[in-house]
Protein backbone atom coordinates (compact mmCIF):
# COMPACT_ATOMS: atom_id res chain seq x y z
CA UNK A 1 0.00 0.00 0.00
CA UNK A 2 2.63 2.35 1.00
CA UNK A 3 5.74 1.24 -1.31
CA UNK A 4 7.06 4.01 -3.24
CA UNK A 5 8.32 3.87 -6.84
CA UNK A 6 10.86 5.72 -8.18
CA UNK A 7 8.89 7.91 -10.26
CA UNK A 8 6.85 9.09 -7.06
CA UNK A 9 10.02 9.57 -5.32
CA UNK A 10 10.79 11.62 -8.58
CA UNK A 11 8.24 13.95 -7.87
CA UNK A 12 8.58 13.85 -3.99
CA UNK A 13 12.17 15.40 -4.86
CA UNK A 14 10.59 17.86 -7.45
CA UNK A 15 7.39 19.30 -5.43
CA UNK A 16 9.50 19.51 -1.91
CA UNK A 17 7.17 20.23 0.24
CA UNK A 18 4.23 20.72 -1.51
CA UNK A 19 3.80 16.92 -1.30
CA UNK A 20 2.41 15.88 1.72
CA UNK A 21 2.32 11.94 0.70
CA UNK A 22 3.02 9.69 -2.01
CA UNK A 23 1.48 6.32 -2.66
CA UNK A 24 0.80 3.34 -4.51
CA UNK A 25 -2.42 1.80 -4.03
CA UNK A 26 -3.97 -1.05 -6.48
CA UNK A 27 -0.95 -0.14 -8.46
CA UNK A 28 -2.35 3.47 -9.33
CA UNK A 29 0.36 6.47 -8.13
CA UNK A 30 -1.28 8.81 -5.42
CA UNK A 31 -0.20 12.13 -4.90
CA UNK A 32 -1.61 14.10 -1.88
CA UNK A 33 -1.12 17.51 -2.38
CA UNK A 34 -1.12 20.63 -0.55
CA UNK A 35 -3.43 23.29 -2.07
CA UNK A 36 -0.46 26.20 -1.91
CA UNK A 37 0.32 27.21 -5.00
CA UNK A 38 -1.47 24.24 -6.81
CA UNK A 39 -1.55 25.54 -10.04
CA UNK A 40 2.23 25.52 -10.03
CA UNK A 41 2.65 21.80 -8.98
CA UNK A 42 0.36 21.13 -11.98
CA UNK A 43 2.36 23.01 -14.20
CA UNK A 44 5.44 21.11 -12.92
CA UNK A 45 3.61 17.74 -13.42
CA UNK A 46 2.22 19.02 -16.64
CA UNK A 47 5.83 19.80 -18.42
CA UNK A 48 8.45 18.22 -16.56
CA UNK A 49 9.86 16.40 -19.75
CA UNK A 50 10.35 13.25 -17.60
CA UNK A 51 6.74 13.33 -15.89
CA UNK A 52 4.44 15.19 -18.60
CA UNK A 53 1.43 14.55 -17.45
CA UNK A 54 -0.38 16.57 -20.03
CA UNK A 55 -3.70 15.27 -20.16
CA UNK A 56 -6.36 16.06 -17.14
CA UNK A 57 -9.11 13.34 -17.66
CA UNK A 58 -11.50 14.52 -14.51
CA UNK A 59 -11.54 16.63 -11.50
CA UNK A 60 -13.93 15.52 -8.65
CA UNK A 61 -14.09 16.19 -4.85
CA UNK A 62 -15.43 13.80 -1.46
CA UNK A 63 -16.74 15.18 1.53
CA UNK A 64 -15.08 13.23 4.31
CA UNK A 65 -17.40 14.66 7.01
CA UNK A 66 -16.84 14.12 11.09
CA UNK A 67 -14.37 11.24 9.40
CA UNK A 68 -11.24 13.01 8.34
CA UNK A 69 -9.95 16.77 8.96
CA UNK A 70 -10.15 18.54 6.78
CA UNK A 71 -13.11 18.17 5.36
CA UNK A 72 -12.85 18.22 1.35
CA UNK A 73 -10.36 16.67 -1.06
CA UNK A 74 -10.47 17.84 -4.41
CA UNK A 75 -9.42 15.02 -6.35
CA UNK A 76 -7.45 15.31 -9.85
CA UNK A 77 -6.83 12.28 -12.15
CA UNK A 78 -4.42 12.94 -14.88
CA UNK A 79 -2.52 11.19 -17.41
CA UNK A 80 0.75 10.74 -19.35
CA UNK A 81 0.03 9.88 -22.92
CA UNK A 82 3.34 9.72 -23.85
CA UNK A 83 4.46 7.28 -21.01
CA UNK A 84 1.28 5.80 -20.77
CA UNK A 85 0.70 6.43 -16.94
CA UNK A 86 -2.08 7.52 -15.08
CA UNK A 87 -1.79 9.70 -11.62
CA UNK A 88 -4.55 10.82 -9.18
CA UNK A 89 -4.15 14.19 -7.23
CA UNK A 90 -5.44 14.22 -4.09
CA UNK A 91 -5.81 17.65 -2.41
CA UNK A 92 -7.38 18.23 1.00
CA UNK A 93 -9.36 21.43 1.61
CA UNK A 94 -10.91 22.47 4.85
CA UNK A 95 -14.32 23.56 5.65
CA UNK A 96 -13.59 26.87 6.80
CA UNK A 97 -12.44 28.17 3.15
CA UNK A 98 -13.24 25.87 0.64
CA UNK A 99 -11.60 26.84 -2.04
CA UNK A 100 -8.63 25.74 -4.76
CA UNK A 101 -6.88 27.41 -7.17
CA UNK A 102 -8.48 26.95 -10.99
CA UNK A 103 -6.63 24.77 -13.38
CA UNK A 104 -8.49 26.64 -16.30
CA UNK A 105 -5.44 28.26 -17.52
CA UNK A 106 -3.84 25.37 -17.52
CA UNK A 107 -6.49 22.69 -19.35
CA UNK A 108 -9.89 24.24 -20.46
CA UNK A 109 -11.44 21.78 -20.06
CA UNK A 110 -10.83 22.02 -16.47
CA UNK A 111 -14.24 25.21 -16.96
CA UNK A 112 -16.63 22.38 -16.84
CA UNK A 113 -15.45 20.08 -13.99
CA UNK A 114 -14.60 22.77 -11.24
CA UNK A 115 -18.04 24.07 -12.11
CA UNK A 116 -19.34 21.08 -11.44
CA UNK A 117 -17.30 20.62 -8.04
CA UNK A 118 -18.99 24.43 -7.06
CA UNK A 119 -22.29 23.61 -7.84
CA UNK A 120 -22.43 19.99 -5.95
CA UNK A 121 -19.54 20.29 -2.76
CA UNK A 122 -19.59 24.15 -2.97
CA UNK A 123 -15.79 23.90 -3.16
CA UNK A 124 -14.40 27.64 -5.05
CA UNK A 125 -11.86 27.39 -7.59
CA UNK A 126 -9.76 31.01 -7.47
CA UNK A 127 -9.52 32.74 -10.66
CA UNK A 128 -11.99 30.44 -12.77
CA UNK A 129 -13.41 32.21 -15.48
CA UNK A 130 -17.45 31.55 -15.37
CA UNK A 131 -17.90 29.63 -11.63
CA UNK A 132 -21.96 29.31 -12.06
CA UNK A 133 -23.71 26.58 -11.44
CA UNK A 134 -23.72 24.03 -14.37
CA UNK A 135 -26.21 21.08 -13.22
CA UNK A 136 -28.29 22.50 -11.05
CA UNK A 137 -30.54 25.88 -11.26
CA UNK A 138 -29.19 28.87 -10.38
CA UNK A 139 -31.56 29.38 -7.33
CA UNK A 140 -30.71 26.00 -5.30
CA UNK A 141 -30.06 26.35 -1.82
CA UNK A 142 -27.28 24.24 -0.15
CA UNK A 143 -24.46 21.68 -1.86
CA UNK A 144 -26.05 18.28 -2.29
CA UNK A 145 -23.02 15.85 -2.60
CA UNK A 146 -22.22 17.31 0.96
CA UNK A 147 -22.67 14.62 3.42
CA UNK A 148 -24.65 16.70 5.62
CA UNK A 149 -27.45 17.54 3.08
CA UNK A 150 -30.02 14.95 3.57
CA UNK A 151 -31.40 12.89 0.33
CA UNK A 152 -35.12 13.55 0.70
CA UNK A 153 -34.46 17.65 1.12
CA UNK A 154 -37.03 19.43 -0.73
CA UNK A 155 -36.03 22.61 -2.44
CA UNK A 156 -38.51 25.84 -2.13
CA UNK A 157 -40.23 26.86 -5.13
CA UNK A 158 -38.49 29.13 -7.85
CA UNK A 159 -40.14 32.34 -8.24
CA UNK A 160 -40.30 32.97 -12.48
CA UNK A 161 -37.48 34.76 -13.35
CA UNK A 162 -36.92 38.12 -15.92
CA UNK A 163 -35.48 37.18 -18.73
CA UNK A 164 -32.65 39.06 -20.72
CA UNK A 165 -31.90 39.14 -24.32
CA UNK A 166 -33.20 40.30 -27.53
CA UNK A 167 -36.21 38.43 -27.99
CA UNK A 168 -37.37 40.28 -25.21
CA UNK A 169 -38.78 43.40 -26.08
CA UNK A 170 -42.07 45.19 -26.27
CA UNK A 171 -44.06 42.63 -28.12
CA UNK A 172 -43.11 39.27 -25.88
CA UNK A 173 -41.47 40.96 -22.71
CA UNK A 174 -42.37 37.57 -20.62
CA UNK A 175 -46.23 38.01 -21.25
CA UNK A 176 -47.49 36.08 -18.37
CA UNK A 177 -45.29 38.23 -15.71
CA UNK A 178 -47.00 41.30 -17.68
CA UNK A 179 -50.40 40.08 -18.01
CA UNK A 180 -49.86 39.14 -13.96
CA UNK A 181 -49.08 42.12 -13.24
CA UNK A 182 -51.62 44.61 -15.47
CA UNK A 183 -54.30 41.87 -13.35
CA UNK A 184 -52.99 42.53 -10.10
CA UNK A 185 -54.61 41.17 -7.56
CA UNK A 186 -57.29 39.46 -9.72
CA UNK A 187 -55.36 36.15 -10.09
CA UNK B 1 -18.94 26.41 -43.86
CA UNK B 2 -17.59 29.55 -42.44
CA UNK B 3 -19.69 32.35 -42.99
CA UNK B 4 -17.42 35.40 -43.91
CA UNK B 5 -17.98 38.52 -46.31
CA UNK B 6 -20.84 39.81 -44.57
CA UNK B 7 -22.41 42.63 -46.52
CA UNK B 8 -25.73 44.03 -44.96
CA UNK B 9 -25.04 45.46 -41.74
CA UNK B 10 -26.33 43.00 -38.67
CA UNK B 11 -27.09 43.89 -34.99
CA UNK B 12 -26.33 40.98 -32.66
CA UNK B 13 -29.15 38.86 -31.62
CA UNK B 14 -29.61 36.47 -28.97
CA UNK B 15 -31.47 33.45 -29.40
CA UNK B 16 -32.44 30.04 -27.19
CA UNK B 17 -32.00 27.11 -28.84
CA UNK B 18 -33.46 24.39 -26.67
CA UNK B 19 -33.98 23.08 -24.12
CA UNK B 20 -36.04 21.07 -26.24
CA UNK B 21 -35.64 21.25 -29.95
CA UNK B 22 -36.74 18.72 -32.38
CA UNK B 23 -32.99 18.76 -34.30
CA UNK B 24 -30.82 18.37 -31.17
CA UNK B 25 -31.30 14.50 -29.46
CA UNK B 26 -31.22 15.01 -25.79
CA UNK B 27 -32.39 17.85 -23.31
CA UNK B 28 -29.64 20.67 -23.87
CA UNK B 29 -30.07 24.50 -24.01
CA UNK B 30 -27.85 26.72 -26.00
CA UNK B 31 -27.60 30.34 -25.70
CA UNK B 32 -26.20 31.82 -28.74
CA UNK B 33 -25.11 35.09 -29.60
CA UNK B 34 -25.51 35.65 -33.50
CA UNK B 35 -24.66 38.10 -36.00
CA UNK B 36 -26.86 36.72 -39.22
CA UNK B 37 -26.38 33.64 -39.21
CA UNK B 38 -23.00 33.30 -37.95
CA UNK B 39 -22.63 32.24 -34.05
CA UNK B 40 -20.20 35.06 -32.00
CA UNK B 41 -20.55 32.86 -28.96
CA UNK B 42 -22.39 29.62 -27.29
CA UNK B 43 -23.29 29.05 -23.87
CA UNK B 44 -24.52 25.55 -23.06
CA UNK B 45 -26.65 24.94 -20.64
CA UNK B 46 -26.57 20.88 -19.28
CA UNK B 47 -28.45 19.71 -16.29
CA UNK B 48 -32.21 19.40 -17.35
CA UNK B 49 -31.68 15.51 -16.77
CA UNK B 50 -29.86 15.75 -13.35
CA UNK B 51 -31.30 13.21 -10.92
CA UNK B 52 -28.65 12.54 -8.80
CA UNK B 53 -26.73 9.96 -9.35
CA UNK B 54 -23.88 10.35 -7.15
CA UNK B 55 -26.23 10.45 -4.64
CA UNK B 56 -28.24 7.82 -5.01
CA UNK B 57 -25.36 5.86 -5.10
CA UNK B 58 -24.67 6.04 -1.83
CA UNK B 59 -27.87 5.20 -0.74
CA UNK B 60 -27.64 1.99 -2.40
CA UNK B 61 -25.28 -1.22 -1.85
CA UNK B 62 -22.41 -1.96 -4.38
CA UNK B 63 -24.51 -4.56 -6.53
CA UNK B 64 -28.02 -2.04 -6.43
CA UNK B 65 -25.62 0.54 -8.02
CA UNK B 66 -25.32 -1.34 -11.73
CA UNK B 67 -28.94 -0.87 -12.34
CA UNK B 68 -28.19 2.81 -12.29
CA UNK B 69 -25.25 2.91 -14.68
CA UNK B 70 -27.19 1.42 -17.01
CA UNK B 71 -29.14 4.64 -16.87
CA UNK B 72 -26.22 6.66 -17.90
CA UNK B 73 -24.93 6.44 -21.04
CA UNK B 74 -28.43 4.36 -22.38
CA UNK B 75 -26.78 3.98 -25.95
CA UNK B 76 -24.21 1.75 -24.23
CA UNK B 77 -25.52 0.39 -20.84
CA UNK B 78 -23.44 -2.67 -20.84
CA UNK B 79 -19.90 -0.72 -21.04
CA UNK B 80 -21.00 1.42 -17.90
CA UNK B 81 -21.87 -2.31 -16.59
CA UNK B 82 -18.47 -3.32 -17.28
CA UNK B 83 -16.56 -0.44 -16.14
CA UNK B 84 -18.48 -0.04 -13.04
CA UNK B 85 -18.01 -4.02 -12.39
CA UNK B 86 -14.00 -3.59 -13.47
CA UNK B 87 -13.65 -0.25 -10.95
CA UNK B 88 -15.35 -2.40 -7.94
CA UNK B 89 -13.25 -5.20 -8.45
CA UNK B 90 -10.10 -3.31 -8.53
CA UNK B 91 -10.71 -2.01 -5.44
CA UNK B 92 -10.96 -5.39 -3.95
CA UNK B 93 -8.18 -6.91 -5.52
CA UNK B 94 -9.49 -9.78 -7.69
CA UNK B 95 -9.73 -10.65 -11.21
CA UNK B 96 -12.34 -12.46 -12.83
CA UNK B 97 -11.95 -15.76 -15.10
CA UNK B 98 -10.81 -15.61 -18.59
CA UNK B 99 -14.38 -16.62 -20.03
CA UNK B 100 -16.02 -14.26 -17.72
CA UNK B 101 -13.34 -11.87 -19.45
CA UNK B 102 -14.16 -12.61 -23.13
CA UNK B 103 -17.88 -12.35 -22.45
CA UNK B 104 -17.49 -8.83 -20.79
CA UNK B 105 -15.17 -7.76 -24.02
CA UNK B 106 -17.91 -9.00 -26.73
CA UNK B 107 -20.59 -7.46 -24.88
CA UNK B 108 -18.66 -4.00 -24.69
CA UNK B 109 -18.13 -3.87 -28.69
CA UNK B 110 -22.19 -4.97 -29.25
CA UNK B 111 -22.82 -2.06 -27.11
CA UNK B 112 -20.03 0.00 -28.97
CA UNK B 113 -21.71 -0.86 -32.08
CA UNK B 114 -25.35 0.20 -30.61
CA UNK B 115 -24.36 3.53 -29.67
CA UNK B 116 -22.02 4.37 -33.05
CA UNK B 117 -25.10 3.37 -34.76
CA UNK B 118 -27.49 5.16 -32.78
CA UNK B 119 -25.29 8.62 -33.25
CA UNK B 120 -24.39 7.86 -37.04
CA UNK B 121 -28.22 7.03 -38.06
CA UNK B 122 -29.76 10.06 -35.50
CA UNK B 123 -26.94 12.67 -37.03
CA UNK B 124 -28.22 10.98 -40.97
CA UNK B 125 -31.80 11.45 -40.64
CA UNK B 126 -31.19 15.15 -38.87
CA UNK B 127 -29.78 16.08 -42.24
CA UNK B 128 -32.10 14.49 -44.38
CA UNK B 129 -30.77 11.52 -44.96
CA UNK B 130 -34.13 9.39 -43.56
CA UNK B 131 -33.68 6.46 -45.09
CA UNK B 132 -29.93 6.17 -43.42
CA UNK B 133 -31.26 6.78 -40.15
CA UNK B 134 -33.90 3.60 -40.79
CA UNK B 135 -31.34 1.32 -42.19
CA UNK B 136 -28.84 2.22 -38.81
CA UNK B 137 -32.14 1.32 -36.72
CA UNK B 138 -32.71 -1.75 -38.41
CA UNK B 139 -29.25 -2.51 -37.62
CA UNK B 140 -29.81 -1.47 -34.11
CA UNK B 141 -32.76 -3.28 -34.18
CA UNK B 142 -30.93 -6.74 -34.59
CA UNK B 143 -28.21 -5.72 -32.17
CA UNK B 144 -31.30 -4.84 -29.56
CA UNK B 145 -32.12 -8.71 -30.24
CA UNK B 146 -29.05 -10.23 -29.34
CA UNK B 147 -28.72 -7.87 -26.35
CA UNK B 148 -32.19 -9.00 -25.43
CA UNK B 149 -31.14 -12.80 -26.13
CA UNK B 150 -28.69 -12.65 -24.15
CA UNK B 151 -29.63 -10.23 -20.59
CA UNK B 152 -33.40 -10.39 -21.14
CA UNK B 153 -33.55 -6.68 -21.78
CA UNK B 154 -33.35 -4.40 -24.50
CA UNK B 155 -31.86 -1.29 -22.97
CA UNK B 156 -31.82 -1.43 -19.10
CA UNK B 157 -29.59 -4.53 -19.10
CA UNK B 158 -27.89 -4.56 -15.54
CA UNK B 159 -26.03 -8.16 -17.15
CA UNK B 160 -22.44 -7.63 -15.38
CA UNK B 161 -21.99 -8.51 -11.69
CA UNK B 162 -19.27 -7.60 -9.07
CA UNK B 163 -17.25 -11.08 -9.87
CA UNK B 164 -18.85 -12.20 -12.55
CA UNK B 165 -21.93 -11.94 -15.34
CA UNK B 166 -25.52 -12.80 -14.57
CA UNK B 167 -25.44 -16.14 -17.00
CA UNK B 168 -23.41 -17.15 -19.54
CA UNK B 169 -23.85 -16.83 -22.93
CA UNK B 170 -27.43 -18.36 -24.29
CA UNK B 171 -27.39 -21.64 -26.90
CA UNK B 172 -26.07 -20.82 -30.36
CA UNK B 173 -25.14 -17.18 -29.53
CA UNK B 174 -22.10 -16.98 -32.13
CA UNK B 175 -24.45 -18.69 -34.88
CA UNK B 176 -26.64 -15.57 -34.04
CA UNK B 177 -24.04 -13.26 -33.87
CA UNK B 178 -22.39 -14.18 -37.37
CA UNK B 179 -26.25 -13.96 -39.12
CA UNK B 180 -26.91 -10.89 -37.49
CA UNK B 181 -23.11 -8.98 -38.59
CA UNK B 182 -23.58 -10.30 -42.25
CA UNK B 183 -26.83 -8.58 -42.29
CA UNK B 184 -25.62 -5.44 -40.59
CA UNK B 185 -22.43 -5.34 -42.66
CA UNK B 186 -24.57 -5.10 -45.81
CA UNK B 187 -26.54 -2.79 -44.50
CA UNK B 188 -23.47 -0.53 -43.52
CA UNK B 189 -22.88 -0.81 -47.19
CA UNK B 190 -25.87 0.46 -48.41
CA UNK B 191 -25.21 3.10 -45.63
CA UNK B 192 -22.11 4.15 -47.09
CA UNK B 193 -23.09 4.10 -51.10
CA UNK B 194 -25.56 6.55 -49.71
CA UNK B 195 -23.78 9.08 -47.27
CA UNK B 196 -19.70 8.82 -47.57
CA UNK B 197 -19.59 10.55 -51.15
CA UNK B 198 -22.84 12.16 -51.10
CA UNK B 199 -22.51 16.06 -51.71
CA UNK B 200 -25.32 17.09 -49.78
CA UNK B 201 -23.74 15.18 -46.77
CA UNK B 202 -20.30 16.56 -47.06
CA UNK B 203 -20.80 19.65 -47.34
CA UNK B 204 -23.23 19.42 -44.50
CA UNK B 205 -20.28 17.39 -42.37
CA UNK B 206 -16.53 18.39 -43.69
CA UNK B 207 -14.97 21.27 -42.40
CA UNK B 208 -17.40 21.97 -40.11
CA UNK B 209 -16.86 21.67 -36.27
CA UNK B 210 -13.35 21.70 -36.90
CA UNK B 211 -11.14 21.07 -33.65
CA UNK B 212 -7.48 21.08 -33.82
CA UNK B 213 -5.54 18.28 -31.83
CA UNK B 214 -4.43 21.07 -28.78
CA UNK B 215 -7.79 22.46 -28.36
CA UNK B 216 -9.34 19.32 -28.19
CA UNK B 217 -5.98 17.76 -25.98
CA UNK B 218 -6.89 21.18 -23.57
CA UNK B 219 -10.44 20.59 -23.34
CA UNK B 220 -9.87 17.18 -22.18
CA UNK B 221 -11.50 15.50 -25.07
CA UNK B 222 -11.57 11.93 -25.84
CA UNK B 223 -12.95 8.87 -27.96
CA UNK B 224 -13.91 9.83 -31.45
CA UNK B 225 -13.68 13.48 -31.11
CA UNK B 226 -10.21 13.34 -29.90
CA UNK B 227 -8.98 10.76 -32.50
CA UNK B 228 -10.66 12.89 -35.23
CA UNK B 229 -7.78 15.48 -34.59
CA UNK B 230 -5.11 12.08 -34.87
CA UNK B 231 -4.17 11.65 -31.25
CA UNK B 232 -4.01 8.34 -30.81
CA UNK B 233 -5.46 7.89 -27.55
CA UNK B 234 -8.08 4.72 -26.97
CA UNK B 235 -8.11 3.32 -23.62
CA UNK B 236 -8.37 -0.22 -25.38
CA UNK B 237 -4.87 0.66 -26.09
CA UNK B 238 -2.91 2.57 -23.89
CA UNK B 239 -4.30 1.19 -20.86
CA UNK B 240 -5.56 -2.38 -22.09
CA UNK B 241 -8.03 -3.65 -19.70
CA UNK B 242 -9.99 -7.14 -19.70
CA UNK B 243 -8.12 -8.95 -22.78
CA UNK B 244 -8.11 -6.52 -25.33
CA UNK B 245 -4.02 -6.95 -25.51
CA UNK B 246 -4.77 -10.10 -26.89
CA UNK B 247 -7.49 -9.28 -29.74
CA UNK B 248 -6.22 -7.68 -32.73
CA UNK B 249 -7.74 -4.58 -33.77
CA UNK B 250 -7.16 -1.20 -35.10
CA UNK B 251 -7.99 2.85 -33.66
CA UNK B 252 -9.28 4.51 -36.84
CA UNK B 253 -7.85 7.99 -36.85
CA UNK B 254 -8.95 11.30 -38.57
CA UNK B 255 -7.03 14.31 -39.48
CA UNK B 256 -8.82 17.01 -39.72
CA UNK B 257 -10.94 16.90 -36.55
CA UNK B 258 -14.11 17.83 -38.56
CA UNK B 259 -17.64 16.45 -38.55
CA UNK B 260 -16.75 13.95 -41.13
CA UNK B 261 -13.54 12.60 -39.48
CA UNK B 262 -15.88 11.85 -36.16
CA UNK B 263 -17.81 9.86 -38.48
CA UNK B 264 -15.55 8.53 -40.11
CA UNK B 265 -13.93 7.61 -36.86
CA UNK B 266 -17.34 5.94 -35.91
CA UNK B 267 -18.01 3.86 -38.76
CA UNK B 268 -14.63 2.55 -39.13
CA UNK B 269 -15.08 1.70 -35.49
CA UNK B 270 -18.38 -0.85 -36.19
CA UNK B 271 -16.21 -2.47 -37.94
CA UNK B 272 -13.52 -2.58 -36.21
CA UNK B 273 -15.97 -4.01 -33.04
CA UNK B 274 -17.41 -6.65 -35.11
CA UNK B 275 -14.17 -8.24 -35.83
CA UNK B 276 -13.46 -8.15 -32.05
CA UNK B 277 -16.59 -9.63 -31.30
CA UNK B 278 -15.94 -12.18 -34.09
CA UNK B 279 -12.32 -12.83 -32.71
CA UNK B 280 -13.70 -13.03 -29.13
CA UNK B 281 -16.11 -15.64 -30.14
CA UNK B 282 -13.15 -17.76 -31.89
CA UNK B 283 -11.20 -17.76 -28.64
CA UNK B 284 -13.91 -17.73 -26.24
CA UNK B 285 -12.72 -20.74 -23.90
CA UNK B 286 -14.67 -22.55 -21.59
CA UNK B 287 -15.05 -22.68 -17.97
CA UNK B 288 -16.90 -20.33 -15.10
CA UNK B 289 -18.25 -16.94 -15.37
CA UNK B 290 -18.14 -16.20 -12.01
CA UNK B 291 -15.08 -15.80 -9.54
CA UNK B 292 -14.92 -18.95 -7.24
CA UNK B 293 -15.16 -16.93 -4.00
CA UNK B 294 -18.64 -17.18 -1.63
CA UNK B 295 -18.14 -13.48 -0.74
CA UNK B 296 -19.16 -11.68 -3.79
CA UNK B 297 -21.43 -15.48 -5.53
CA UNK B 298 -25.27 -15.75 -5.13
CA UNK B 299 -25.24 -19.69 -4.42
CA UNK B 300 -27.24 -22.28 -6.57
CA UNK B 301 -30.77 -22.16 -6.12
CA UNK B 302 -30.74 -25.78 -5.15
CA UNK B 303 -28.52 -25.11 -2.02
CA UNK B 304 -30.22 -22.34 -1.08
CA UNK B 305 -34.23 -24.22 -1.17
CA UNK B 306 -31.79 -27.28 0.40
CA UNK B 307 -29.49 -26.04 2.84
CA UNK B 308 -29.91 -23.33 5.87
CA UNK B 309 -26.22 -22.55 4.93
CA UNK B 310 -27.49 -21.88 1.26
CA UNK B 311 -29.67 -19.93 2.83
CA UNK B 312 -28.28 -17.61 5.14
CA UNK B 313 -25.49 -17.02 2.47
CA UNK B 314 -28.26 -15.66 -0.21
CA UNK B 315 -29.55 -13.95 2.64
CA UNK B 316 -26.67 -12.38 3.34
CA UNK B 317 -25.40 -11.23 -0.16
CA UNK B 318 -29.37 -10.09 -0.63
CA UNK B 319 -29.50 -7.87 2.63
CA UNK B 320 -26.18 -6.67 3.54
CA UNK B 321 -25.02 -6.46 -0.04
CA UNK B 322 -21.26 -7.68 -1.20
CA UNK B 323 -18.58 -5.99 1.39
CA UNK B 324 -15.93 -3.79 -0.67
CA UNK B 325 -12.72 -3.18 1.95
CA UNK B 326 -12.05 0.56 2.84
CA UNK B 327 -9.90 2.48 0.18
CA UNK B 328 -10.43 4.90 -3.35
CA UNK B 329 -10.07 3.72 -7.03
CA UNK B 330 -10.17 5.21 -10.50
CA UNK B 331 -10.32 2.77 -13.63
CA UNK B 332 -11.47 3.56 -17.07
CA UNK B 333 -12.92 1.99 -19.92
CA UNK B 334 -13.53 2.85 -23.44
CA UNK B 335 -16.82 3.88 -23.70
CA UNK B 336 -18.69 4.73 -27.01
CA UNK B 337 -18.24 8.65 -26.78
CA UNK B 338 -14.64 8.26 -25.09
CA UNK B 339 -12.98 7.15 -21.53
CA UNK B 340 -15.64 6.75 -19.02
CA UNK B 341 -14.15 6.07 -16.06
CA UNK B 342 -15.05 5.50 -12.40
CA UNK B 343 -13.79 6.97 -8.97
CA UNK B 344 -15.25 4.53 -6.22
CA UNK B 345 -14.42 5.91 -2.77
CA UNK B 346 -15.42 2.67 0.14
CA UNK B 347 -15.39 3.40 3.82
CA UNK B 348 -15.81 -0.50 4.12
CA UNK B 349 -19.78 -0.49 5.31
CA UNK B 350 -21.31 -2.01 2.67
CA UNK B 351 -22.43 0.78 0.20
CA UNK B 352 -20.40 3.38 -1.76
CA UNK B 353 -19.11 6.35 0.24
CA UNK B 354 -18.52 8.22 -2.58
CA UNK B 355 -19.15 7.33 -6.70
CA UNK B 356 -18.39 9.42 -9.25
CA UNK B 357 -18.31 8.43 -13.12
CA UNK B 358 -15.91 10.70 -15.56
CA UNK B 359 -18.95 11.35 -18.05
CA UNK B 360 -17.29 11.36 -21.63
CA UNK B 361 -20.10 14.24 -23.13
CA UNK B 362 -20.56 16.40 -20.68
CA UNK B 363 -16.69 17.14 -21.17
CA UNK B 364 -17.31 16.95 -24.56
CA UNK B 365 -20.31 19.81 -24.29
CA UNK B 366 -17.69 21.96 -22.43
CA UNK B 367 -16.06 22.27 -25.16
CA UNK B 368 -18.84 22.49 -27.82
CA UNK B 369 -18.72 26.42 -28.15
CA UNK B 370 -15.14 26.07 -29.52
CA UNK B 371 -16.53 23.90 -32.46
CA UNK B 372 -19.13 25.79 -33.09
CA UNK B 373 -17.85 29.45 -32.98
CA UNK B 374 -17.64 31.31 -36.44
CA UNK B 375 -20.01 28.41 -38.35
CA UNK B 376 -23.39 28.95 -39.15
CA UNK B 377 -26.83 28.36 -36.90
CA UNK B 378 -27.47 25.54 -39.50
CA UNK B 379 -23.66 23.46 -38.29
CA UNK B 380 -25.22 23.15 -35.20
CA UNK B 381 -27.43 20.59 -35.68
CA UNK B 382 -24.78 18.09 -37.28
CA UNK B 383 -22.01 19.38 -34.51
CA UNK B 384 -24.23 18.16 -31.97
CA UNK B 385 -25.34 14.71 -33.88
CA UNK B 386 -21.68 13.85 -33.71
CA UNK B 387 -21.26 14.77 -30.25
CA UNK B 388 -23.87 12.36 -29.42
CA UNK B 389 -24.69 14.03 -26.47
CA UNK B 390 -26.53 11.43 -24.10
CA UNK B 391 -28.79 13.22 -21.41
CA UNK B 392 -28.33 10.21 -18.71
CA UNK B 393 -24.70 10.42 -19.11
CA UNK B 394 -23.94 14.22 -19.21
CA UNK B 395 -26.52 15.57 -16.73
CA UNK B 396 -26.00 12.01 -14.12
Amino acid sequence: MSETSPRLSYIRDKLDSKVLEAVQAQGDDVLILDRAGLRESFLLLKTDMQLSYDFLSDITAVDYWQKKEPRFEVVYQILSLGHRRRLRVRVPVPESDPAVESLTPLWRGANFLEREVWDLFGIRFIDHPDLRRILLYDEFQGYPLRKDYPVNLCQPRVPEREVAGTFVDERSHNKLLRLKKSLGSKI
Amino acid sequence: MKAENQDLPSETMDLQMGPSHPATDGTIKLNLKLEGEKVLACDVEVGYLHRGFDKSCEQATWTQVIPYTDRLNYASPLINNVGYALAVEKLIGVETPPRCQYIRVIVSELSRIFDHLTCCGMAASELGAITVGFYMIEARELLIRIIEGLTGARLTVTYVRVGGVKHDLPHAFAEHVAQTFKTIRKLLDDCDRLLSRNRIFLDRLSHVGVISKETALSYCLTGPILRATGVNYDVRKVFPYLVYDQLDFEVPLGSKGDNYDRFLCRIGEIEQSMKIVEQALQKLPLGPVWIEDPRFVLPEKEKVYGSIEGLMHHFKIIMEGIQVPAGETYFAVEGGNGELGFYIVSDGSGRPYRMRVRPPCFIAMGAFHEMIKGYMVADIVPTFGMINMIGGECDR
